[in-house]
């Protein structure tokens, strides 16, 4: 082999682990927010994201049976819908459900775990029990090519540049605005944000419907990757959390950095062994860390 | 270490975040010797015993109990030396009974195999009975924990500890939320248990102070402002300066 | 002795013996060997019910991964038939013969080491117990004395159960990959797919999980047991009282992990076949509401919430699929949210005065009490001698 083709592999490669990154990143974000900011485990994270991925499929549909002159153009406002879509239903299932469970983390896990369940038959009985695809614009398809043997395929394109417009919003909201501080009051010290007037049960709905908003532009944006069946939310669960929980669960860039690398770990294995194999080895180095180290490997600030 | 010396405390300090709890403290107590400890709320009370019964990791100093260096072992290895603590709140098992609550503090089945065969032997329920009536609950025995008025709660934590049989007893505001009446019986029993012990005490109500202390220490930001007989301390113009009065 | 009989109080001892009399009588008399052999299944799963009773119900500590410790017995117990029958006559056909089918398929030709001390019933009944205990013990031991609990503890616990069916389903060859290891016939030549077999294996199965429902409890009533449920309410406390709090909580686990193992062993023997579809965080986490359906902290309730959802699944499943899961989720929900005590809050409240009602209504005396009082004499004696 060359070493350009050498070195295009490895672009690719590198690509590939780019990709990764950024659907853990994404996945991880919303989570970060419930889990790391509320403390609130919602098992139902990956069927939030599976309402943002029909969301799209739906657009499609009506583009493709009602105006197939817009195929180019609903992708966006699909994936804008997305977001709504997904924060409202999260609005209700916190006012309905999450807010009676506030001090009984595990029972949260077991009452989530249920509405998961529900959720996924929902999709199964009144969408479609067999996978489906969005009919993606012209403008998503296809690589583009930078150089003559690299390839970069433009999905990934689209989803990272998402990803880094998520991300950048959350960053400016949670740190910079004052919702941020709000939110950021509430968690540290419940009673004395709601002495200084800061209305937390307003605050608990928003941020978790805000979570849930973003598992929907997840959802999204993994329409552009692949096909979307009922249980495509369960499949990334157990690897969102173990990202949050290694990257410190309360801050933002612990998430990033632990998105990443595990992200890079995965692939870069992949790459030597099968990719169970590859994902085996992955969260069982994961755990490992997490063993020796319970408060995750990017905690910059231990509380006493 | 002096023989007559329980627990020597030289250099302690323990910082959060740049924020100094408890600062450069020297602190010895006597055998049989009843301390109490008071101070501004945030003056490091609680800390103190956070970091002699192990909650709490110091960052500098030591902490010597007879021989041993506390700061060096682990929670439960402390109270097996002979430490006792009682929490602000009451730390009962509440859906245990009076009677249960007391029989699993006893010093024996402490590992998780040996609190497996365990087996209630006599002497097990006479130890039982005697500290009950020590702390004024044996009417209660069979009464589920949870239902006890606020002050027979403390009694009971601190009969829990006194099951173990320690050599140095730390109560953490035993009287507070107690009736007058309660807090008359809490003196007695301080002064009954203090007979073959080392107790510490940390209290806000200077009239119980006066009633039990053999000495007491004032602390402040940390640090010890004052350490004396109650008169010495109350007269100290530091000490009414921060603490007693205007 | 008198520990035992103070907390097996005589409501205890009756549950006990009306559950020994429903497995063991009631239900082979009234229901066909193929109906018997599929509540031999449900009660398989009751193990782990029962285990969740001890570590989740009373310890506070919730796992979502005692599947792996299902998986783990059953697979034990599989490779030793599957290697049994795979003698090199009946699979004489092979490329390779006397090993297992899955395998030649995979182009193996030689029988794996860790596969070899399986032709042994002892070694296998050996590792049914011990493997699964020393892998709760390695997990245990990595988390509690790190101070990783609740919520954590869960997670990572699923992660476990992923990990492990991951590797099942990924090493085809030496595991069956996901289709299991299937095709088991004999046990050291007795031939365990026959009706008898299937009655034996019923009885065997019935009594092994009264054996832990009343060590359970048994474990329940020592100083041990009342540690474990002080330490899911003040761990603090427990600790500031000179009890190594991990060992505790590892032990705990260790003994949910044996009993979840032997459950698997005998989900094998009765149903023929073992599969990663058991170890995963899917069946994991179902095992737990049998438990919460049941009433957490009651064994025997355990038991009976088991064989309630499975008897729900199979038949919601059968009828209205579409409706199943909405009615399992709205149960997780339900459970958390409206009968945290489960089948036992509920027999607590309407059923057990119900009974009362009905002895204090026994017949033949114009004297209303003395009824009563012989017949709470005799319990109380029954009680004392048992």
């Amino acid at each position: 082999m060359s070493l350009n083709e050498i070195g295009s592999m490895v672009a690719m490669q590198g690509f590939s682990g780019l990709s990764l990154f950024t659907v853990l990143l994404l996945m991880a974000l919303g989570l970060a927010i419930i889990f790391g900011q509320m403390g609130v485990i919602n098992m139902a994270h990956g069927e939030f994201m599976a309402i943002g991925a029909y969301v799209v499929y739906l657009f499609s549909q009506l583009t493709q049976n009602f105006a197939p002159g817009l195929r180019e153009v609903y992708f966006v406002p699909a994936v804008v819908a997305a977001f709504f879509v997904a924060a409202a239903v999260g609005y209700v299932v916190e006012v309905l459900l999450i807010r009676r469970l506030y001090k009984r983390p595990l029972d949260t896990l077991l009452a989530t775990w249920g509405l998961s369940l529900a959720m996924q038959q929902f999709f199964r009985s009144f969408i479609n029990p067999k996978e489906v695809s969005a009919e993606l614009p012209e403008w998503l398809l296809g690589a583009f090519n930078p150089t003559p043997s690299i390839q970069v395929p433009r999905n990934g394109i689209f989803v990272m540049g998402l990803t880094i417009l998520v991300t950048g919003g959350v960053y400016v909201l949670m740190l910079k605005s004052r919702w941020g501080i709000r939110i950021r009051a509430t968690t540290q010290n419940r009673v004395m944000s709601s002495a200084v007037g800061i209305n937390t049960d307003r605050v608990d709905r928003f941020t978790f419907a805000l979570g849930c908003g973003i598992a929907g532009l997840a959802g999204a944006a993994f329409t552009t990757i692949g096909s979307t069946g009922p249980t495509s939310g369960s499949l990334y669960i157990v690897d969102t959390f173990l990202v949050v929980v290694f990257g410190g669960a309360a801050n933002l860039i612990g998430t990033i950095a632990s998105a990443f690398s595990i992200a890079q770990a995965q692939s870069l294995l992949e790459f030597f062994l099968t990719s169970a194999m590859a994902k085996v080895l992955t969260l069982l180095t994961i755990i490992i860390i997490l063993m020796i180290r319970p408060q995750g490997l990017f905690t910059t600030k231990v509380r006493t | 270490m002096a023989s007559h010396e329980m627990l020597t405390i030289q250099g302690l300090g323990v910082s959060f975040d740049g924020f100094k709890a408890v600062d450069d403290l020297n602190f010895i107590v006597d055998r049989n010797e009843l301390r109490v400890v008071i101070g501004p709320n945030g003056a490091g009370k609680t800390t103190l015993l956070d970091l002699i019964c192990g909650k709490t990791k110091s960052t500098s100093g030591s902490i010597m109990f007879k021989t041993m260096d506390l700061t060096q072992m682990k929670e439960h290895a402390i109270v097996r030396a002979g430490v006792g603590r009682k929490f602000q709140t009451p730390s009962i098992y509440e859906n245990l009974t009076v009677s249960e609550n007391l029989e699993v503090s006893f010093p024996r089945g402490r590992t998780a195999f040996g609190a497996l065969f365990f087996r209630r032997t006599a002497d097990v329920a006479e130890r039982v009975k005697n500290v009950a009536e020590e702390v004024m609950l044996n009417e209660k025995l069979d009464q589920q924990a949870a239902l006890l008025s606020h002050g027979q709660k403390q009694w009971l934590e601190i009969g829990m500890l006194l099951m173990q049989d320690p050599e140095l007893l730390m109560l953490d505001e035993p009287v507070a939320g107690m009736t007058v009446n309660e807090r008359e019986q809490t003196a007695e029993l301080l002064n009954r248990i203090s007979k073959n012990r080392s107790v510490i005490v940390i209290e806000h109500d200077m009239e119980f102070v006066r009633k039990i202390a053999h000495k007491v220490t004032v602390l402040h930001q940390g640090k010890v402002i004052a350490e004396g007989s109650m008169d010495k301390v109350t007269a100290d113009p530091r000490v009414i300066e921060v603490y007693l009065g205007h | 002795m008198n520990l035992l009989t103070k907390k097996l109080s005589k409501t205890d001892l009756i549950g006990v013996v009306v559950l020994s009399a429903i497995i063991l009588v009631f239900f082979p008399s009234v229901f066909s060997i193929f109906r018997l052999n599929l509540i031999g299944k449900y009660l398989t799963y009751a193990f782990v019910g029962v285990s969740l009773v001890l570590l989740w119900g009373n310890g506070g500590i919730l796992s979502l991964g005692q599947g792996v410790f299902f998986g783990l017995g059953g697979y034990c117990m599989a490779m030793f038939l599957k290697l049994e029958a795979s003698d090199p006559i009946a699979t004489k056909i092979q490329t390779t013969p006397g090993i297992p089918d899955f395998m030649d398929w995979n182009q193996i030709t030689k029988l794996p080491l860790f596969w070899m001390p399986f032709k042994s019933l002892t070694f296998t009944i050996l590792a049914i117990l011990v493997i699964p205990a020393f892998f709760a013990f390695i997990i245990g031991v990595a988390m509690f004395k790190r101070r990783v609990g609740g919520v954590y503890f869960a997670i990572i616990t699923q992660a476990v159960a992923l990990i492990l069916s991951v590797l099942i389903v990924g090493q085809q060859g030496l595991t069956g990959g996901i289709n299991g290891i299937t095709d088991l016939k004999t046990m050291h030549g007795w031939d365990i797919r026959s009706d008898s077999a299937k009655y034996i294996l019923y009885y065997v199965n019935g009594t092994l999980l009264i054996g832990c429902v009343v060590f359970t409890r048994w474990v329940l009533s020592t100083k041990f047991g009342m540690l474990l449920l002080a330490l899911r309410e003040k761990e603090d406390r427990v600790r500031f009282s000179g009890y190594d709090v991990a060992n505790f909580k590892t032990l705990a686990f260790c003994m949910s992990a044996v009993m979840c193992a032997i459950g698997g062993a005998m989900f094998t023997l009765q149903v023929g076949f073992m599969s990663p579809s058991f170890v995963g965080i899917t069946p994991s986490i179902e095992m737990v509401i049998y438990t919460a359906v049941g009433g957490r902290m009651s064994v025997v309730g355990a038991v009976f919430g088991t064989l309630l959802v499975n008897f729900a699944k199979t038949f919601f499943s059968e009828e209205y699929p579409d409706l199943w899961l909405f009615l399992m989720g709205a149960t997780f929900i339900g459970v958390v949210l409206l009968f945290p005590d489960g089948l036992a809050g509920l027999y607590e409240r309407f059923g057990r005065p119900f009974v009362a009602r009905m002895l204090r209504r026994s017949p033949s005396s114009r004297k209303k009490d003395e009824p009563t009082v012989a017949v709470a004499a005799a319990l109380e004696s029954g009680g004392k001698h048992g």
